[in-house]
């Protein structure tokens, strides 16, 4: 449901209808009511450096989605989808705005930069979407798992991975 | 009984071989104590094995390296070299720490060089569960997530769905919401008030503050059935109307809540010990918290006026009066001086939901969306067969991602879901505010003394439930 | 040298009631506490509700000197070895409450990251349900261990003459069912 169609007037313009506004060169949309900006590994930090230039002073968040069982989401043309994408929500306080980046990792090999240089607040997060997804922050300072066990396989959240139910014994069933 | 026992604690003595003594549990449960609790590389590690970037954030100086000359691991600390400091482990079975969190300090002496918080012992898989539940059933899951103030964590989910549904909420779900929320606060508070009391030894507030929360944990009994973890904010409204009768509960409340926070105050403020307990320790300031993530008391102690209720309102927080706190140095007296009086603000601010609050539905009125009242089950066939198909199959959000942010006591906690259509959600990610304010731990604990360790984690007020999910 | 190496005859019956008696009156919890059952732990400790009325007077953090472990909230499994160590640390005799579905069967969270019952690590004498359990029902899970201190066994409720009896009561005759 992203908002792509240009208000009426402008479709009499020479521009072609459909063409997506950008930021900071990477696509961006209005969402559900939220900004979110979209890119690539290659774009990811400069984009970050570049939001956190225009203000956007707080991480709220980083955290990752894996995409491999969903029926298919809406992005724009010039972005490629990949299985994960890596979320980071900002905050500026100056301006009182939102802004969400979302970054397409590819499956199979799953590494992105760190942002920990742009925010060193996005540290813990970044840790905890890498033992939850397996995606590699390079560069992060402590790359250690942070709420599983040091010795689990296995990245929970990961749609190939079970929830790990056991199924309930009751009274009269077989052992 | 072995001959090579497996615990030296266990080891079978001489008199237990004459008197025939078997170890209780037999030898499965002597087994499992081969089972280690060592956490390899997310545990601290002595200078030696620690990169140098890792040393930035164990010692607190993360975000004063712009600025300076680059840190070596060497120029830690001259004065105090590797072999004189001493790593300590506390927790997480700990009776300070809130919860089971596991603190690993270097001291030299009594004085902290770095510190490790190294959480995960209350891992619940809440994300993952979430994706298996529908989102009805998702506020039972979320609520347990930061167990001291679950009408937040319900208010954050409910409102992202609600974003995603597209649906408005009548003013009456509004207002029950908000005063449910604000009376949450006060026990979370009062809550906090006491262990941070007990914590530094003020033990008197431990009793009195439970005793103030259970005032308020009995008319939630009242509203929503239960005293804690209620499921009572739900996507489309809240689960029941307030019962006859609670105005004059609440009204009580305000009555007796700000008497008592006046000799609490007496007790407790002009108290020369918690003064020189809690002031000077623990300092923060604005860029260093703004670039770290804290929100909440932690980033208002520091004198960043940032509060999601007044600069971001959400529900209906602009048609009510009151301040926001802000502190100025940055340490734990400002947090508990922040703390003590929101308490006296969410008083303020429910006496005026008590004036105002609007007639009308305590749920949205869309038939795809709420299930009908019960006693309209047996007159109505279609009501019949949209009680069962909300309740077995549940209800479609629309394909998309919302992220809506409440400001909980502990500062911005929000819910981010991303949909695919169906009636369970695709990613449900909670944003706690626990998990970023504790990375605060290492910059606030550097150059203070262990016991006041102690203090900082407790005004840092994090909740495990919140940090783990 | 425990009661359990004593030999049992009319010498030692009224001593062994009477250390059996003294246990059950003063046994102190071990802090153990994980998640939203602490809270009600604690609030069953505070003013309103008062242990200590039962004898549980403190909770001790350290596990050398508690007798009852009330294991209240959800298990993790990183958790886990950290609970057997301190069940191991703590000197007999000792027994365990389990506070809540979490700890008594995984709860609601039947997944990879929650133990599905603590009874998988340490053995359980009395199970509180509830979710979490009020004080309430805390108290009359620390009163049936009492209970079962005393006697040896959780005391039915249930008299010979069908009339319904306290946890508290002794019963004049077994029942033979």
């Amino acid at each position: 449901m992203s908002e792509q169609t240009p208000p009426v007037e402008e479709m009499t313009d020479t521009a072609p209808p459909s063409q997506p506004a950008t930021l900071h060169g990477c696509p961006t949309e209005t969402f559900f009511g939220a900004e979110v900006v979209h890119c690539n590994r290659d774009s990811y930090v400069e984009l970050c450096k570049a939001l956190k230039a225009d203000g956007y002073a707080m991480p709220v968040g980083v955290t990752g989605v894996d995409y491999l069982t969903h029926p298919g989401r809406s992005l724009p043309e010039s972005v490629k989808a990949e299985r994960f994408e890596v979320v980071v929500e900002l905050l500026s306080l100056r301006q009182r705005k939102r802004i969400r980046v979302r970054c397409q990792v590819p499956g199979d090999d799953p590494h992105v930069p760190t942002l920990f240089d742009v925010w060193p607040g996005v540290e813990a997060h970044e840790r905890e979407t890498y033992d939850m997804f397996g995606i590699r922050f390079d560069g992060h300072p402590d790359p250690s798992r942070i709420l599983m066990p040091e010795d689990w396989e296995g990245h929970p959240l990961r749609k190939d991975y079970d929830v790990g139910h056991v199924p309930v014994q009751f009274k009269e069933s077989p052992k | 009984m072995s001959d090579t026992p497996t615990n030296p604690a266990r080891r079978t003595s001489l008199l237990d071989k004459i008197l025939g003594r078997v170890q209780p549990g037999g030898e499965e449960m002597a087994g499992l104590l081969e089972i280690k609790t060592d956490e390899g590389d997310q545990e601290m590690a002595p200078r030696q094995r620690t990169s140098a970037r890792e040393m930035w954030i164990e010692s607190g100086t993360t975000v004063r390296t712009g600025e300076g000359p680059r840190l070596d691991r060497m120029d830690l600390d001259v004065e105090a070299p590797e072999d004189e400091t001493m790593i300590l482990n506390l927790g997480p079975s700990h009776p300070s720490t809130h919860g089971v969190l596991r603190v690993m300090v270097e001291l030299d002496g009594e004085t902290v060089l770095r510190s490790k918080p190294v959480v995960g012992y209350l891992h619940t898989g809440m994300e993952k569960t979430g994706e298996e539940l529908m989102y009805h059933q998702g506020s039972t899951n979320v609520t347990r997530m930061d167990y001291l103030s679950p009408f937040f964590n319900e208010l954050t989910f409910s409102l992202s769905v609600e974003r995603l549904l597209g649906v408005e909420i009548p003013p009456r779900a509004t207002w029950i919401r908000m005063l449910m929320s604000e009376l949450n606060r006060i026990s979370s508070h009062f809550l906090w008030l006491a262990t941070n009391s007990a914590d530094i030894g003020a033990i008197n507030m431990l009793v009195y503050g439970w005793r103030d929360r259970e005032m308020v944990l009995s008319f939630f009994e009242k509203v929503t059935g239960l005293r804690m973890n209620h499921n009572y904010i739900r996507p489309g409204g809240v689960a029941a109307d307030l019962p006859d009768g609670w105005r004059d509960d609440v009204l009580a409340l305000c009555e007796a809540i700000p008497r008592r926070m006046d000799e609490y105050d007496n007790l407790l403020t002009g108290q020369p010990i918690l003064q020189r307990r809690l002031q000077g320790v623990g300092p923060v300031d604005a860029d260093t918290a703004i670039a770290l993530g804290l929100t909440g008391p932690l980033l208002r102690s520091t004198g960043v006026a940032w509060d999601l209720r007044r600069d971001m309102p959400y529900l209906a927080y602009d048609d009510v009066d009151f301040d926001v706190i802000v502190g100025t140095n940055g340490d734990c007296w400002d947090r508990y001086a922040i703390r003590f009086n929101e308490i006296r603000e969410s008083v303020r601010i429910i006496r005026q939901i008590a004036d105002m609050m609007p007639s009308g539905d305590f749920r949205v009125q869309d038939k795809k969306v709420t299930p009908p009242p019960r006693n309209r089950i047996d007159e109505s066939m279609e009501a019949l067969i949209h009680h069962f198909k909300l309740y077995t199959e549940g209800f479609r959000v629309p394909a998309g991602e919302a992220y809506v942010p409440v400001e909980s006591p502990r500062g911005e906690s929000g819910c981010f879901i991303v949909s695919d259509g169906t009636s369970r959600p695709y990613r449900l990610h909670m944003r706690a505010a626990s998990f970023a304010n504790l990375q605060a731990l290492p910059h606030l604990a550097r150059g203070s003394l262990i016991a006041d360790t102690i203090a900082i984690v407790s005004t840092i007020d994090p909740v495990l439930g919140d940090v783990d999910r | 040298m425990g009661l359990e190496d004593l030999q049992h005859n009319f010498l030692t019956g009224t001593l062994e009631g009477f250390v059996k008696w003294a246990r059950a009156s003063s046994s102190w919890g071990a802090n153990f506490g994980l998640a939203c059952c602490a809270i009600e732990m604690m609030a069953t400790g505070a003013a309103n509700f008062d242990l200590a009325r039962f004898g549980m007077e403190v909770f001790r953090a350290s596990p050398r000197q508690a007798d009852v472990m009330i294991v209240a909230g959800r298990v993790s499994q990183k958790m886990a070895p950290v609970l057997r160590q301190v069940y191991d640390q703590m000197m007999e005799p000792k027994w365990v409450i389990s506070m809540g579905v979490c700890a008594s069967t995984g709860g609601m969270f039947n997944n990879y990251a929650i133990v599905q019952g603590v009874d998988q690590i340490v053995p359980v004498d009395v199970y509180a349900p509830g979710c979490p359990p009020g004080p309430e029902t805390l108290i009359h899970s620390i009163l049936t261990l009492h209970q079962k201190i005393r006697t040896g066994e959780i005391t039915r409720r249930i008299s010979p003459s069908g009339a319904r009896e306290g946890a508290g009561i002794q019963l004049a005759a077994p029942r033979s069912a």
